[in-house]
């Protein structure tokens, strides 16, 4: 992958042409600030204070280096999505109890909801959008589509990032050692018969 | 929803993050794994001023065996005490007990210091630590000092800890000759909070069990001791004796009404998680509830 570096402002950047995501976005914006009580004004000078202090971050995602200026309280998870326009990575829970926001972090998988940007500078993050090689699928995302791994599809990107995890360390060798070691990454279609056969099959096909 | 905004700053070494305690008053708060912290800031069920986050300091994690001792940093992830050959050797009812707690992707994150500073009652390693005769190091702006793990758990997510106070290390009595581990839950899916929990450690001799200390967990306020079903069990194994430690239960344990299940209902799992425990420690096959 190449390495490029972009800088890119606290604000988020609005990229023509406008999307649905960032209409909502815009809107959400002019809202919160419309009903801005003291308190929250006082937080937000706050947290602009915080980034005004030095709270730079760096972090490669993808292969890309960026470098930020963060909020002390943003997740890793707000970064990617709301910084970086990353959106494969979803917000289920909030509370990491969905497995939603499963990414890898130096190699490890982590819930990104639970784990503050500002602690990880110098970090290597892989997304679900860095899984596949151009128009190249990962063998863990055709074996998703091969065994039905998925219905509605908004866990699915965090089923493979911790899918990668869990035949990364060496947990995928049998459907009930994969059961267990995907315990926190839920699925309310019920699509967990596919999502295992994916798993086994992607194992087998990374370590032949 | 968002946390409310917070500061933040990172300590290099533990006194660092005491002057950093003390001077935030009772405003700061130490960031370790941020597991079951981040949630509740990110609910806004707890704000705070000043985040001191203590995961750079290397001095903070690792495992090693001293003596008899092991002694255990307290920033140490789960992920590495569940594949530490140090643990498995010495520390087998810890071993057990990690697989439990939580999913893969917390246990990379999760330390075993943040679990005991945040003192879940439905937490397995708080039981594990009575059950084991833990001793928590500690240290404040006084220097340090060292609490058994029956003095450190005061209540629900209440210990003995002070607001300018971490918890820096864990030390553990390695397991002795004859001495044998049990670990059980129930949770309604691998990786939730226990309903009701059982850690237990004894030394079996003959259809005795000597020495055995057996610790409940997400029944009541905190992990529970329950000596005097203990006491019973020290008398050579049979039906009656199981069942006379099984009523006994009900004097030492305070369990709750919640949305998990009734009073009643934890009352009758910890009884039979007590039937599995003795039959495994007695190395019985017949699971008698």
């Amino acid at each position: 992958m190449p390495e490029e570096t972009s800088h890119i402002p606290p604000a988020a950047a609005a990229f023509p042409p406008v999307s649905r995501r960032e209409v909502l976005q815009a809107t959400a914006g002019a809202v919160a600030l419309a009903a801005l009580p003291g308190g929250a004004a006082d937080s937000a000078a706050a947290a602009e204070a915080g980034a005004a202090a030095g709270h730079s971050l760096r972090i490669t995602v993808n292969g890309h280096a960026h470098e930020l200026a963060i909020d002390p309280r943003q997740s890793i998870l707000d970064v990617l999505r709301e910084r970086l326009n990353l959106t494969g990575t979803k917000k289920g829970c909030n509370q990491g109890a969905c497995g939603a926001c499963t990414i890898l972090l130096n190699g490890q998988r982590v819930n990104a909801c639970l784990t503050l940007a500002a602690m990880h500078d110098g970090a290597e993050i892989t997304t679900i959008e860095g899984v596949a090689q151009g128009e190249a699928l990962h063998p863990l995302q055709a074996a998703f589509i091969e065994h039905d791994g998925f219905q509605c599809g908004y866990c699915t990107g965090g089923q493979i990032m911790s899918g990668l995890g869990c035949i990364a360390e060496g947990h995928a060798g049998s459907p009930a050692e994969i059961k267990a070691w995907m315990s926190g990454n839920i699925c309310r279609c019920g699509a967990y018969p596919g999502i295992v056969a994916a798993i086994a099959q992607a194992n087998k096909a990374v370590r032949s | 929803m968002k946390a409310a905004a917070f500061n933040y700053a990172r300590a290099a070494s533990v006194d660092e993050a005491v002057q950093m305690l003390v001077r935030g008053g009772g405003g700061a708060k130490l960031l370790a794994g941020g597991q079951s912290l981040l949630p509740a800031l990110n609910l806004r069920l707890m704000s705070l001023d000043l985040l001191v986050d203590i995961t750079g300091i290397a001095a903070l994690r690792g495992i090693r065996v001293e003596g008899g001792t092991l002694k255990i940093g307290a920033m140490t992830r789960h992920a590495d005490l569940l594949t530490s050959p140090e643990i498995a050797a010495h520390a087998p009812l810890l071993a057990k007990a990690i697989a439990h707690v939580a999913h893969p992707a917390i246990r990379n994150r999760g330390t075993i210091g943040g679990n005991l500073a945040h003192a879940d009652p439905a937490s397995e390693l708080p039981a594990c630590m009575l059950a084991l005769g833990a001793t928590l190091v500690i240290q404040g702006p006084s220097g340090q000092r060292r609490v058994q793990a029956a003095d450190f758990f005061l209540g629900l997510y209440q210990t003995a800890l002070a607001p300018d106070e971490i918890l820096i290390a864990i030390e553990l009595p390695a397991l002795a000759s004859g001495e044998r581990a049990f670990f059980h839950e129930y949770a309604r899916r691998m990786g939730d909070y226990a309903i009701v929990g059982l850690a237990a450690q004894g030394k079996p001799a003959g259809d005795r069990i000597d020495a055995l200390r057996l610790v409940y967990f997400g029944v009541g306020e905190r992990a529970g001791s329950c000596p005097a079903a203990a006491r019973i069990l020290q008398q050579r194994h049979s039906p009656a004796i199981l069942a006379e430690a099984q009523a006994a239960l009900a004097a030492d344990l305070q369990p709750q009404n919640d949305h998990q299940a009734s009073a009643a209902m934890r009352l009758h799992l910890a009884r039979t998680l007590l039937a599995r425990c003795v039959n495994e420690l007695l190395g019985r096959a017949e699971a008698s509830a």
